[in-house]
């Protein structure tokens, strides 16, 4: 693979989900890279796309749900959606792995922590069951669990949440994956264990030279974590920029208003700048731009074109009209930050 | 919007030594065996119209204590006063006469809401279980309470399925507010919304208080929307309060170490720097099996922390004016040397006070 070539490709993925009542198009026309060790976050609200994203690029999509034709995944060079399934089983958990919000639903009830670590080693890498319970072991002090060979023979339930977590990222880095997918690791857990789970997914994603795709609601952890970061709203990457420049200087109102939304330490008894409405169903998204009707800028030309991604800067795109309209952009900008 | 609890004023909500013990162990014909102390002797005042937050992780005994305030659940250890009112004086019909006047809002918006009845309906239950109104005089006050939450009046015959996460806790507001109450619990109201609708919620009981002069028992897990509605802010840790202050003081210099803990996880929504966390050794203990002495000494980063930590329990105390906090190592203190060396102690007390700094992020 030369260095131009990303990690990882993804091109007008399209996952629909086909119901009775009609069509939910929950990814509609996504593309980004992300390279090799790099940390890219997926930041959106509920509804937006992202998990479905994340599932979709490991193949995990049920019925009605269908990865649409025409979409392109390619991964170390190889086309992932025209993988058969075996090949493809084989590579979750060794080339791409992931780590998922609710560690207690993720991890199987009736087996040891250790057991389920140690089954990632014996599967992928044919690890003997003393070899693997071995490395599983090993992998697990690695996460910072204090007596680890005693902890691994523990069920899931006998440990907390920040532990389960810890248990699951194990799992994932086991066998040094090139990419991570983690879908809101830190959302179930306390605050005070939310910085420690950072800390080691990061640690350990160093370690193991992984790219990591953060999948988060949170621009906290996005701005701690990320290099490079993909806003969805509707289905859709509404804005893609570098991490610094997408908080000094975003470019979309979806964006611009979600980090004014955020309760900023500091800010004392002010009224928080809301978005106003709610993201509606993926069956009804609206005509033309997917914002528009919560945008404070819309104008008619929003409800009559889709806009397509633009290039606001080098390696910063947004999907808005306003990118292409420097006088209506300047007077936004302006009106957003009086 | 009123500041602190003035000492002269009678607050709205007085609570004493609250307590709530669950029996663990023991069956049909054996004695439990132990208690989780789930709240363990919290005491705090409300004044009228101000909003007090109570934040806590999980296990803390946050919720529990906001139940217990509104006699929701029976303390098994101490008093609530409400308005003056023993609440535990009260038979049966006076106590439902008064929660009229203090009532509940849920965290989550989905499950709180009767999936069966229309939004209107559930709104308007208060007003006839209290005889507030009935007939077209109650629907009147429905259509108007769903409008004062920001739903349309026309709505009212809708299902809580046909709504978001937001707009099911607006209507869960309205049902608050439907019997005119003094004093609103709002066990954690914004924490399953999406962060563009947390705002407007977040807004929506801002703007509720000012104009019904609401008092708030806000409760919340993290430290980071509690700056925007607090007046004053209470930590829990363990069942206890270890920190009570206004709320510029906590942000600015909390002094119970797990505090300064809880004060350095807020996320900083800056990608040009890193937070210097304080990280807390080990998980959470049990609230069945808490440490003795400080429930917090295990996990403690204070540098004079010492075996006296593990015997004394320290009380909620005045380290500043208003500011109390239950940590004996942090002076003033009215647990002198002798009696901390008795206890075992090798470590004076001395202020620490963690720099809650920000590195620049090289990465």
């Amino acid at each position: 693979m030369s260095d131009s070539t990303p990690l990882l490709e993804v091109r007008d993925l399209a996952v629909h989900f086909h119901g009775r009542a009609g069509v939910a198009r929950a990814v509609d026309g996504v593309s980004f890279t992300v390279g090799a060790g790099e940390t890219v976050a997926i930041v959106g609200e509920s509804g937006s796309g992202k998990s479905v994203t994340a599932l979709a690029l490991l193949r995990l999509i049920e019925p009605p749900g269908r990865i649409e034709p025409g979409s392109v995944i390619r991964f170390e060079g190889q086309d992932l959606l025209a993988l058969a399934d075996e090949p493809m089983r084989r590579l979750r958990g060794r080339r791409i792995s992931m780590v998922f919000q609710e560690p207690m639903t993720a991890l199987n009830p009736v087996f040891t922590v250790g057991d389920q670590v140690a089954e990632v080693a014996r599967i992928h890498a044919g690890a003997s069951r003393a070899d693997a319970w071995a490395r599983a072991v090993q992998m697990l002090a690695k996460t910072g669990i204090a007596d680890a060979d005693k902890r691994a023979r523990d069920y899931p339930h006998q440990l907390s949440g920040g532990m389960r977590q810890r248990v699951l990222i194990a799992m994932a880095l086991l066998m040094s994956p090139a990419l991570v997918i983690a879908d809101e690791p830190t959302t179930a857990l306390d605050v005070t264990i939310q910085a420690q789970i950072l800390d080691l997914l990061r640690t350990l994603q160093r370690e193991a030279g992984s790219a990591l795709l953060l999948i988060t609601h949170d621009f906290g952890v996005v701005a701690e974590m990320a290099q490079r970061v993909l806003v969805m709203y509707g289905g859709q990457v509404v804005e893609s920029a570098p991490v610094r420049e997408l908080f000094a200087s975003a470019a979309h109102p979806y964006t611009a208003g979600l980090l004014r939304a955020m309760p900023r330490m500091g800010a004392r008894r002010e009224r928080l700048e809301a978005i106003p409405g709610t993201v509606p169903p993926a069956s009804a998204w609206p005509s033309g731009c997917r914002f528009r009707d919560r945008c404070p800028f819309a104008w008619d030309r929003c409800a009559t074109e889709a806009p397509v991604p633009a290039e606001v800067a080098p390696g910063h795109v947004a999907r808005c009209h306003l990118v292409s309209e420097p006088a209506r952009r300047a007077a936004a900008t302006t009106g957003a930050t009086a | 919007m009123s500041g602190p609890a003035h000492p002269d004023v009678a607050p709205l909500v007085r609570a004493r030594d609250l307590q709530r013990h669950f029996p663990v162990g023991g069956g049909l014909f054996r004695a439990p065996t132990g208690a989780i102390r789930a709240v363990d002797g919290v005491s705090l005042d409300i004044a009228r119209g101000e909003t007090l937050a109570l934040v806590g992780e999980s296990g803390s005994g946050k919720t529990t204590t906001g139940r217990l305030i509104l006699h929701l659940d029976v303390p098994t250890g101490g008093t609530v006063h409400f308005d003056g009112t023993d609440l535990a004086s009260l038979a049966p019909a006076p106590l439902r006469a008064m929660r009229r006047r203090m009532q509940l809002v849920f965290q989550d918006p989905f499950g709180s809401l009767n999936p069966r009845m229309t939004i209107g309906d559930t709104v308007k239950e208060g007003l006839l279980i209290h005889r507030l109104a009935e007939g077209a005089e109650a629907d009147r006050r429905t259509r108007a309470l769903l409008e004062e939450v920001g739903l349309r009046a026309d709505w009212a015959n809708r299902y809580p399925h046909e709504f978001s996460g937001g707009q099911r806790q607006r209507v869960g507001i309205a049902r608050a507010l439907s019997v005119g109450p003094d004093f609103v619990v709002l066990d954690e109201p914004v924490s399953a919304l999406d962060v563009s609708v947390q705002a407007q919620v977040i807004n929506l009981l801002m703007d509720l208080q000012k104009q019904r002069g609401l008092t708030y028992l806000f409760i919340a897990h993290d430290l980071s929307v509690v700056e925007h509605v607090a007046d004053r802010v209470a930590v829990m840790y363990l069942g206890r309060i270890v920190e009570l202050a206004p709320r510029d003081a906590i942000f600015a210099e909390p002094l119970h170490p797990y505090a300064q803990a809880l004060r350095s996880a807020v996320p900083v929504a800056d990608p040009t720097v890193r937070a210097r966390r304080i990280v807390l050794a080990g998980e959470p203990p049990s609230p069945a099996d808490p440490p003795t002495g400080c429930p917090f000494h295990p996990r403690c980063h204070h540098p004079a922390r010492d075996e006296s930590c593990a015997r004394l329990v320290p009380p909620l105390e005045e380290k500043a004016p208003a500011h109390l906090v239950a940590c004996h190592k942090q002076p003033p203190t009215t647990i002198t040397w002798e009696a901390q060396q008795v206890a075992g102690a090798t470590r004076q007390p001395e202020r620490h006070l963690p720099v809650l700094a920000l590195d620049a992020r090289t990465d």
